[in-house]
C-alpha cells in the first residue's frame, strides 16, 4: 500500500521517472518542516512579505441584508499578490531553495497561482516558468502580463481543453524531463503525495488564524465555514484546523458552471466518480470509460475536473459537504459583495459568497458563518463585464 | 475465449511473453489502438506481425496521457475522436488473436482500467487473449491493487524502471515478471536524436539481481539506434516513430509502417 492516503484517496500514481522526485520532496519536507529555522523563516516571510495575518472582517451590511447568521469574511484577498496562493508558494519556494533547486515551474488556471510563483521566484532569485492553458491566457490576459513583469516565462498550453487540467499535464511532463534543478510548485491540494499534504500544511494558516480571530470577537467556534473548491487548497486551508471540532460545519462550493444537469460544469463531487489521475485517487468528472471530462466554469481557477483527495475523504466521511454554485449565482454574488461591502471578490471566491447568500438566511441570528475570500476580483473585472455584455477597454 | 490455432508464421500455439525473447533480440512495436480507426489498427497488427514483431504493445487511448510526448498524445486524441473504446479493443484482440501468435500487451493509464473495474478489465483481457498490461502511471508502490487481479487472470503486469530509479531498481527488478520496461531517458515518450547511456547502466543494474529480459523504450526512432540498444538489451520498443507514421499517412499507413518495422527488425537480427 502506497503512502499519502486519505482513506482510500490520494496515493502516488505517477510514472516511475517522477518517483525519485516526489520521494526526494517528501524526505526534504519531512526534514525541513520539523526544522525551527525553516518555520521561523517562513513565518517571517508570511508576516513581513505576504502581510499575514489576514483580516477576519465582520460583514455588517451583508449580515443585516440577509437577516440570518452573522457573516465574517476571511480576507485572503488582502494578501500580497491578492490571493491565498502566496501562503503555499512561499513555503514551497523556500523548501525548494533548501533542496538546492534554482528553478520553479508551475501550472496556473486563473493566474493567481502563477503570479504567486513568479513573485516568490523574483524574491528568492529563482528562474520561473508557468504553464497556462491558451484559453485561460485569453480569459486572464492581465495576469499573464503580471507574471511576465515579475520575470517569469509563461508557456501557453494548447492541448486538450487548453485549461487548468492541461496546464497540470504540461507541467508534469516538463518536470519529468528536468528534475535535478527544478521544483514543481503545485498550486493546490492535488497531485501525488506529498503535494496534497504539503500544500494543505502551508494553507492551514488560514484556519488557524480564523480560530484565533473568531475566538477573540465571538468567544466561540464558528458554526459554519464556507470556501470555494477547485482543487481545494483555500478550502482545506480553512477547514483543516476545524476537522476535529465536529460542531463546525464545513462547506465546499464547487463550480456548477451552466448547471449540474448540463455538460458544462466542473462540479466534481456532485457529478463525478472515483478515478485515478494527476497522481491521485479521488473524484473526477469523467465518462464511463475513465476519460477525463472537458469541464467548464466561468472561473478559470475552479475549472478543474478533480478535487483534492483529502476533500474526497472528508466527503465520504460526511465531515464536509460540497455544494454546486452556477456561473449565474457566482456573478450575482460577485456584484452583491461589491455593492454591499465594497469588496470585489475573485470570481472563484464569489462561489463561496453565493452559497452564504442562500444559506445565511436559513440560520438564526445566533449563528456565525465564516466565508473565506480566497482572492480579490481585480483580475475578473473585464471578464465579468464581458459576461454582462458591457464593453470596457482595459 | 480465444482458441489457439496454428498461426500464419508456423509458430507453435503458445502465447507467452518469454517466447518473445527466446529467439534473439525482441522487436516490440507500439501502436495506439483505434488510431486512426479500429480497422486500420487491425491491419497494422497483422502487418507488424508479418514484419517480425516479437511482441506488440497496443495503447488504449486516454484523454490525458501525461507520460507521452506530443506524437502519442495526438494519436490518443485521434483514436478517441474516432470513437475508440476499451471494449472495441477487446473485440479487436479477440478477432486477431487466433492468427497473431505473439504476445499482445495493452499499454494504458490506470484510470481507464480503474474505472472499468480492475477485476472486469483483467478478466476481459484474459478472455480476449491479452498477455500482459503496462501501466505507466502505476508505480511499484501502488501496483498491488492491479497486480492481484492480474495474477488471478494469468496476466503479467510489466514493471517499468527509469534513469531516475537508482536504488529502486533492485526492488522493482526482484519483483518483476514477464520483462522489464527500461525507460531509456527522462522526460516523456518521443523520438530523440541521441540516446544517452542511462539504459545501458539500468540493464546492467537489473542483471545484478535477476535474469529477466530487459526491453528498452522511449526515444528509439531509427534502425541504427535500435541496433545500438539491442547490443545490450533483450528487446527494443519503438513507439513514437511508428505512431508518427500513422499520424502522417492515416488509413494509408500500413505500407510505410510495415517497411519501417522491417528495417528495425532487420537491424536487430543476428546481434
Amino acid at each position: 500500500m502506497g503512502k499519502g492516503k486519505f482513506g482510500i484517496f490520494g496515493g502516488q500514481y505517477v510514472p516511475e521517472t517522477l518517483m525519485s522526485a516526489i520521494l526526494e520532496l517528501e524526505q526534504a519536507y519531512m526534514y525541513w518542516s520539523a526544522n525551527q529555522g525553516f518555520t521561523d523563516e517562513l513565518n517571517d516571510l508570511l508576516a513581513r512579505y505576504a502581510g499575514r495575518p489576514s483580516l477576519l472582517y465582520f460583514a455588517r451590511k451583508m449580515t443585516a441584508s440577509l437577516g440570518g447568521a452573522k457573516i465574517y469574511l476571511k480576507r485572503e484577498d488582502l494578501n500580497h499578490t491578492g490571493s491565498h496562493k502566496i501562503n503555499n508558494v512561499l513555503g514551497q519556494a523556500l523548501l525548494a531553495k533548501k533542496m538546492g533547486k534554482c528553478r520553479l515551474i508551475a501550472e496556473t488556471g486563473a493566474g493567481q497561482h502563477g503570479v504567486a510563483v513568479a513573485t516568490a521566484a523574483a524574491l528568492m532569485d529563482m528562474e520561473c516558468e508557468v504553464y497556462m492553458g491558451q484559453e485561460d491566457m485569453e480569459r486572464q490576459a492581465l495576469n499573464v502580463y503580471r507574471m511576465e513583469l515579475l520575470g517569469a516565462k509563461v508557456n501557453p498550453v494548447t492541448t486538450g481543453t487548453a485549461t487548468l487540467k492541461d496546464a497540470v499535464n504540461a507541467t508534469m511532463r516538463e518536470w519529468a524531463g528536468r528534475m535535478t534543478d527544478t521544483h514543481y510548485c503545485l498550486g493546490s491540494v492535488v497531485g501525488p503525495h506529498p503535494f496534497p499534504t504539503i500544500v494543505r500544511d502551508f494553507q492551514a494558516v488560514i484556519g488557524r488564524e480564523i480560530k484565533e480571530q473568531i475566538y477573540a470577537v465571538e468567544g466561540r467556534l464558528p458554526d459554519t465555514i464556507i470556501a470555494c473548491v477547485g482543487g481545494g487548497s483555500n478550502a482545506i486551508g480553512s477547514f483543516y484546523e476545524f476537522i476535529e471540532n465536529e460542531s463546525v460545519e464545513l462547506v465546499g462550493c464547487e463550480a456548477a458552471g451552466k448547471g449540474v444537469d448540463t455538460p458544462e460544469n466542473a462540479a466534481t463531487i456532485t457529478n463525478g466518480s472515483v478515478g485515478v489521475f494527476h497522481g491521485m485517487k479521488t473524484y473526477f468528472c469523467q465518462d464511463e470509460f475513465g476519460q477525463i471530462a472537458p469541464v467548464y466554469s466561468i472561473s478559470a481557477g475552479l475549472d478543474y475536473p478533480g478535487i483534492g483527495p483529502e476533500h474526497a475523504s472528508l466527503f465520504e466521511q460526511k465531515r464536509a459537504r460540497y455544494a454546486p454554485i452556477t456561473d449565474t449565482e457566482a456573478v450575482a454574488a460577485f456584484e452583491y459583495l461589491a455593492k454591499t461591502e465594497g469588496i470585489i471578490p475573485a470570481i472563484e471566491s464569489a462561489h463561496a459568497v453565493a452559497y452564504a447568500l442562500k444559506y445565511a438566511p436559513m440560520l438564526g441570528r445566533d449563528k456565525t458563518i465564516v466565508v473565506t475570500l480566497s482572492g480579490r476580483g481585480d483580475k475578473d473585472v473585464a471578464a465579468i463585464a464581458r459576461y454582462k455584455g458591457v464593453s470596457v477597454s482595459e | 475465449m480465444w482458441q489457439p490455432s496454428q498461426d500464419i508464421r508456423g509458430y507453435p500455439s503458445v502465447s507467452k511473453i518469454s517466447q518473445a525473447f527466446s529467439a534473439g533480440k525482441a522487436f516490440i512495436p507500439f501502436i495506439t489502438g483505434g488510431d486512426p480507426d479500429i480497422k486500420t489498427t487491425e491491419k497494422l497488427l497483422y502487418a507488424l506481425y508479418e514484419a517480425g514483431a516479437d511482441l506488440i504493445e497496443i495503447g488504449i487511448p486516454f484523454s490525458d496521457p501525461i507520460a507521452e510526448g506530443p506524437v502519442i498524445e495526438a494519436a490518443d486524441e485521434r483514436a478517441l475522436r474516432a470513437g475508440c473504446t476499451v471494449e472495441k479493443l477487446f473485440d479487436l484482440v479477440s478477432r486477431v488473436r487466433a492468427d497473431i501468435n505473439i504476445p499482445l500487451l495493452f499499454m494504458t493509464y490506470y484510470n481507464p482500467i480503474f474505472v472499468y473495474g480492475t477485476s472486469k478489465f483483467t478478466k476481459c483481457c484474459a478472455e480476449s487473449g491479452i498477455d500482459g498490461i503496462i501501466v505507466p502511471d502505476l508505480p511499484f508502490e501502488e501496483r498491488d491493487e492491479l497486480l492481484e487481479p492480474c495474477i488471478a487472470q494469468g496476466l503479467k503486469l510489466i514493471s517499468l524502471i527509469a534513469p531516475t530509479s537508482k536504488d529502486r531498481i533492485e526492488t522493482i527488478a526482484q519483483n518483476s515478471d514477464g520483462f522489464i520496461y527500461c525507460v531509456s531517458s527522462i522526460g516523456v515518450t518521443g523520438e530523440r536524436h541521441a540516446l544517452d547511456e542511462s539504459a545501458r547502466h539500468m540493464v546492467a543494474q537489473v542483471r545484478l539481481v535477476t535474469d529477466i529480459p530487459c526491453a528498452v523504450g522511449f526515444g528509439i526512432s531509427t534502425a541504427a539506434q535500435a541496433r545500438k540498444v539491442a547490443e545490450f538489451a533483450d528487446g527494443v520498443i519503438v513507439g513514437s516513430a511508428i505512431v508518427r507514421l500513422v499520424g502522417e499517412y492515416g488509413q494509408d499507413c500500413v505500407a510505410p509502417v510495415s517497411q519501417f518495422a522491417e528495417e528495425i527488425k532487420q537491424a536487430i537480427t543476428d546481434i
